[in-house]
């Protein structure tokens, strides 16, 4: 990139705002500590095999449904699992089912958005008529028809939750491809001789991008708890490999007798939901201060 | 300035096709179905001219405008098809599990409504003190628990640890109300503090708005007294938007109890679609979405004419 591009005063006043923003954001107290404790997850995650005590999915029946002990931490399962094992390994597929299925529903919706704000006509007709069908049918109702489809398993399910989601991210892109292809500066570009293409590619698409950011965020949460809630079904993550909602449903056969079981993943689901909401709460806080929650 | 007449009319005009939209989607998601639909359905020892028998007995054979408009005719009449494993029309499993949720639903949205508009009146009228913060807290909580970890939770201190009420079941409320009622406070509980999540944060918000506004301040500026100016002057105008969004959560709660009507083993519609599922008849899964997605879209366009009563404003925005 050259000086001149660098120097030029769009780049430079984008950059200014969003230096206020992250200013704005690392003011936002509670959104920090909870993008920490995001963090924290995070790490968990990748460096799963190294802090896990024992092997997620290897069985010890000499050391079945134990209570939390100095050896198992967190206790064990009806196979003699290790608990906090599985659940570290379980950060992984909660973490993964909540950003592949946004990432998809972003990476097919950006463009159709694009296409439907920018574009307009009958095709935008046809586009909205389809997101408002879908957005009838409820998130887990249509992640769960879809799965039927598809059959169970953790990829499935994340394909079926990124479907359920392009509606949201459709209409929002869209709405906001409208938005700024009436601004001033898009007209100045058209005046200026650019081609539609370049005006859409180069001005209408990054500045489309910060509303999705904040939605993105809140739907990352919505698809940890419907991975989990498919899980919990069956139709998520395939056993024996550990996920946090078919921990919970093995967990329910065993509430009277081994209640902690139980516990441990709802609140891992809960604190990880919690936190995202919190930074989203932030990010929109500091993108937008009139909208302050 | 528009009437009731012309704005319902308007509406109607965007409900119609969305209903057709979801109606192709649904049909859609019967054609994705990887197979044959006549093989599966003549079984492992058939042979070809059984599968051609059922293939056009069934319109398999016909182009896929046909099987559409044969299908959505048959839909329109109350013919959804037939379930294999429960041997009864899929209309019949959708009338009688249907009032199952609707009374969930009921329940779960007085919960939601008794916790939700006084927490949010709560979090806006004590905005930056304690008790504000404990009830945007208690939002945030609402909205971020797993619903279903909830209910475990439930049933654990109060079914397994105190005894104190049904861990599963449902007793129909003609049969005995009491046990109907038992057996229903858990779930509404379950259910009503997520939409109560919801309604805290909206109310809140649409206070703090109406809390701001001239009026209220004239009234201030009266002498009136700060109870009589939350209560009568900004609450009943706060309240509008939050009548129209408690009429669309209702729709999400008759389709967002599919969890919870697993973990306490209520009959509903949550529990038809999952046993469908597993039980792969198509048939029921397509029309719990259909009459899901139908019910919704529905109640969205009761609260848009009920946003549109109780807002004069819109009549004039609407010319």
């Amino acid at each position: 990139m050259t000086d001149a591009v660098l120097n030029s005063a769009p780049v430079r006043s984008g950059s200014r705002i969003r230096s206020r923003a992250v200013r704005r954001f690392l003011k936002h107290r509670p959104a920090v500590v909870a993008l920490c404790i995001l963090v924290v997850f995070g790490l968990v995650a990748i460096f799963a095999p190294l802090i896990a005590p024992y092997d997620p999915i290897k069985s010890d029946f000499l050391a079945i449904r134990q209570p939390p002990s100095a050896l198992h931490w967190m206790g064990t399962d009806e196979l003699g699992r290790d608990l906090l094992s599985r659940l570290i390994y379980g950060t992984r597929t909660s973490l993964m089912a909540g950003v592949v299925p946004v990432a998809l529903a972003l990476a097919i919706s950006i463009p159709l958005g694009l296409l439907s704000g920018y574009v307009g006509g009958f095709l935008d007709s046809v586009l909205m008529r389809f997101t408002d069908a879908l957005l009838a049918i409820p998130f887990l109702v249509l992640a769960i028809a879809l799965t039927a489809l598809l059959g169970p398993g953790l990829f499935n399910a994340m394909l079926a939750i990124g479907i359920a989601a392009i509606p949201i991210f459709l209409r929002l892109a869209r709405g906001s491809a409208l938005a700024v292809s009436k601004e001033d500066y898009i007209e100045a570009a058209r005046a200026g001789g650019n081609s539609p293409l370049r005006i859409a590619f180069k001005h209408v698409l990054p500045n489309m991008i910060p509303p999705l950011f904040v939605q993105a965020t809140l739907t990352v949460a919505t698809a940890i708890i419907v991975e989990a809630s498919l899980s919990f079904l069956g139709l998520g993550q395939r056993p024996p490999a550990p996920s946090w909602g078919s921990m919970l449903n093995e967990a329910q056969r065993f509430l009277p007798t081994l209640p902690t079981m139980a516990l441990w993943p709802g609140l891992a689901i809960f604190i990880v939901v919690m936190s995202i909401n919190i930074v989203g709460d932030g990010i929109r806080d500091a993108m937008d201060p009139r909208h302050k929650s | 300035m528009m009437g009731l007449g012309g704005f319902i009319l308007r509406r109607l005009g965007s409900v119609v096709p969305t209903l057709i939209f979801v109606s192709l989607i649904v049909f859609a998601l019967q054609k994705l179905i990887p197979g044959d639909p006549a093989v599966a359905m003549a079984g492992d020892e058939s042979n070809d001219a059984v599968v051609e028998q059922l293939r056009a007995k069934y319109g398999f054979d016909q182009p896929l405008y046909v099987q559409y408009f044969r299908w959505i005719g048959n839909v329109l009449v109350g013919d959804f098809g037939s379930s294999y494993r429960n041997k009864v029309e899929v209309v019949d499993l959708i009338l009688t599990k249907l009032p199952v949720t609707a009374e969930l639903a009921v329940l779960s949205m007085i919960v939601a409504l008794a916790i939700g508009i006084p927490t949010g009146i709560i979090a806006a009228t004590h905005k930056d003190r304690f008790t504000g913060t404990l009830a945007n807290i208690f939002a945030l909580t609402g909205i971020s628990i797993p619903h279903f970890w909830l209910g475990i939770m439930l049933i654990l201190l109060f079914s397994v640890q105190l005894g104190l009420l049904p861990s599963a079941g449902y007793v129909p409320p003609w049969e005995d109300l009491k046990q109907n009622l038992l057996s229903l406070i858990m779930p509404s509980i379950v259910l009503g503090t997520g939409v109560a999540g919801v309604i805290t944060r909206h109310t809140r918000g649409a206070m703090l708005q109406v809390l701001s506004s001239d009026y209220v301040r004239t009234a201030r500026a009266k002498g009136v007294t700060e109870r009589i100016v939350v209560s009568k002057h900004a609450l009943r105008n706060a309240l509008i938007p939050v009548i129209t969004l408690s009429t669309i959560e209702f729709g999400q709660l008759l389709s967002g109890a599919i969890l919870t009507e697993q973990i306490f083993s209520i009959p509903g519609f949550g529990k038809l679609i999952v046993d469908a599922v597993f039980y792969r008849e198509y048939a029921v899964v397509q029309g719990v979405v259909l009459v899901t997605a139908t019910i919704f879209i529905l109640l969205n366009f009761v609260a848009d004419i009920l946003y549109f009563i109780v807002n004069p404003r819109m009549r004039g925005a609407n010319d």
